[in-house]
């Protein structure tokens, strides 16, 4: 069974979103889908300053057997991609809730984050994909 | 490989099992409408004979002219060892393999390929090969503006001094993609792309600039100048060059103080004849940054589970078969053939060959230049440095005078009034290795009696 940190929000398309004390979002791939999708061999992060709307795809995944794109959780502006991605992938494997975090987000409202799914109603989803 | 096809039992085997009526029962989501029963149009079916006849037929209309036009495909000599080897059953295929791996030979002979490609560029990473020259150049725009994320605009500057077959072509493809390609003009005193109008553009979101060298008439542009001007406007830079010249001309990936982000172009010179037009191959190099927005197909050296040498498919994931609609170019297969030729051209020749090559066609340019005008009312239309190619202005109408060559067996030139009207009566005219001494003055004094004539008349 793959992990689902609580004190997360996710989405149906396996993003997980954290809010910082500023107010900010960090967003990454959950651990499921990193188990999905193998050992990466690239991530393309978005650039900073570029204004991205809820749903769209904004980051790529790529692994030894596919490429994905990683959809934006959240409207907002890009704050920061996480440039250690660029020399190891691997990050998003072995720490997917952590050092593989993909991109730092201001989001258009707060409020968005909380109709986004918690822990237990994405781990239902997990579930019902299953 | 041998071609077995399915016999009536194979299909009927076939079709029980997945339990459809017939063959026709497989395409019923197509609807009728779009369906057709005939192809309306096309003639019936001819023998191999008959088609023999024929294409021997329209063959020889081409004849066998005294040729001096350029202009993008360019006669050069091929030793007889090129084709020998590239028609051997062993490696004769037109494109890369299904099951790839399999045919670790063919892999090898790309990967050789794109090593030689790479390092005469002077760029970190080649392609297996495009279709040709104008449409690597329109995969090269799409690539620049995946590569360029910085930049929102898509548009693209090109001088008038790149190639309007490939600017066409470019239009054609990246157009109907939403790339704007700006037009620059080209200095009427040099024929090379102006620095000030290119100037003009200061500030703006560009995402790229296309610079040819040699440009499409033969001059050498400041290819030092422009680059460093798109890589300060945060642009990317693409270069088209002729394989050919990079014997001699600095590569691309040493323009400037860092080199050009892709480079392209038509790889015929290297090996490939002339063949009516075509199939000719276009190649592209770039830096290892930008290799996962390449199109086309890529093999890579690796190991096996025994720490074997090996060779690959590698960075698939660019690609339609993974990528889907997403993918960098629709492009997945390469042109094998002319790139297998073009492989054993570049390892026959070695780099000091490809520089002597290099060095007689400036030289019998030089001396076609020379020739044509020293005959009155004949001038050249640009000053400055050139590779193999040169305009020529003449004092009346290009096409009769053209056609009064043909009619003695020589092809004079490239008319440019199509493209280029401001130039008046002009002419593109090459010289390569191929043309003599002896040549050269037989299309000197053609011309100069063809004028004498008309001008008597």
């Amino acid at each position: 069974m793959s992990n689902v940190p609580g004190d997360l929000r996710y989405t149906k398309s396996h993003e997980w979103v954290r809010t910082l004390p500023d107010g900010s979002v960090e967003i990454g791939v959950t651990d499921h889908a990193q188990a999905a999708l193998g050992d990466l061999v690239f991530v393309e992060v978005p650039e900073t300053g570029r204004e991205v709307a809820a749903g769209t795809a904004f980051a790529v995944v790529e692994s030894v057997k596919a490429a994905s794109d990683v959809y934006s959780p959240l409207g907002g502006e890009v704050l920061a991609g996480n440039d250690a991605l660029a020399a190891q992938p691997e990050l998003v494997n072995q720490d997917p809730y952590g050092q593989g975090w993909i991109a730092r987000l201001k989001p258009a409202s707060a409020a968005h984050v909380e109709a986004l799914l918690d822990a237990s109603q994405y781990a239902e989803h997990l579930a019902s994909e299953a | 490989m041998a071609y077995i096809p399915h016999t009536e039992e194979d299909v009927r085997a076939m079709l029980e099992a997945i339990g459809a009526a017939d063959l026709e029962a497989l395409f019923d989501e197509i609807p009728p409408e779009l369906k057709i029963d005939a192809l309306r149009g096309v003639p019936p079916a001819l023998s191999e004979m008959e088609v023999g006849r024929l294409m021997l037929d329209r063959a020889d209309r081409d004849g066998r002219p005294l040729n001096f036009i350029g202009a993008g495909a360019y006669e050069h000599h091929i030793p007889a060892p090129v084709w020998a080897i590239t028609t051997r059953g062993e490696i004769y295929s037109a494109y890369t393999p299904y099951q790839a791996e399999a045919s670790q030979g063919t892999l090898q002979s790309i990967y050789e390929y794109q090593t030689m490609m790479a390092s005469l560029t002077g760029m970190e990473v080649s392609n297996a090969s495009l279709y040709d020259g104008a449409s690597a150049l329109a995969e090269a725009c799409l690539m620049a503006v995946r590569a360029n994320r910085r930049s929102k605009s898509s548009r693209i500057l090109v001088p008038r001094s790149v190639n309007p077959t490939y600017r066409r072509c470019t239009e054609a493809i990246a157009g109907a993609q939403g790339l704007m390609l700006v037009d620059l003009p080209y200095d009427p005193r040099t024929g090379c792309a102006v620095l000030d109008a290119l100037r003009a553009h200061e500030g703006e979101d560009i995402t790229a600039v296309v610079l040819q060298q040699p440009n499409f008439f033969g001059q050498l542009e400041d290819v030092d100048a422009v680059t460093d001007w798109a890589h300060a406007q945060g642009a990317h830079v693409i270069a088209v060059v002729n394989p050919m010249s990079l014997a001699l001309l600095r590569p691309p990936g040493e323009w400037g103080a860092g080199g050009v982000d892709i480079a392209c172009g038509e790889g015929q010179p290297l090996g490939v004849p002339l063949s009516s037009g075509g199939p000719y191959f276009g190649f592209l190099t770039t830096r290892m940054e930008h290799v996962r927005q390449m199109p086309g197909r890529i093999v890579g050296r690796t190991v096996d589970l025994d720490g074997r040498s090996g060779f690959t498919l590698t960075l698939q994931a660019r690609e339609q078969h993974i990528r889907r609609g997403k993918a960098t170019s629709n492009i997945c297969t390469n042109q094998g053939l002319l790139m297998t030729a073009a492989t054993i051209y570049m390892a026959l020749l070695g780099p000091a060959g490809l520089e002597r090559v290099a060095g007689a066609c400036i030289a019998r340019t030089a001396e076609l230049v020379d020739a044509l005008t020293r005959i009155a009312g004949l001038r050249r239309a640009f000053d400055g440095p050139r590779f193999h190619e040169a305009v020529i202005q003449l004092d009346r109408p290009v096409q009769p005078v053209l056609a009064a060559l043909a009619a003695q067996g020589i092809v004079g030139g490239l008319d440019l009034g199509r493209d280029y009207p401001e130039l008046g009566n002009a002419m593109l005219v090459c010289a390569t290795e191929t043309r003599t001494s002896q040549d050269i003055e037989r299309y000197a004094s053609a011309l100069a009696g063809i004028l004498g004539r008309a001008a008597a008349a």
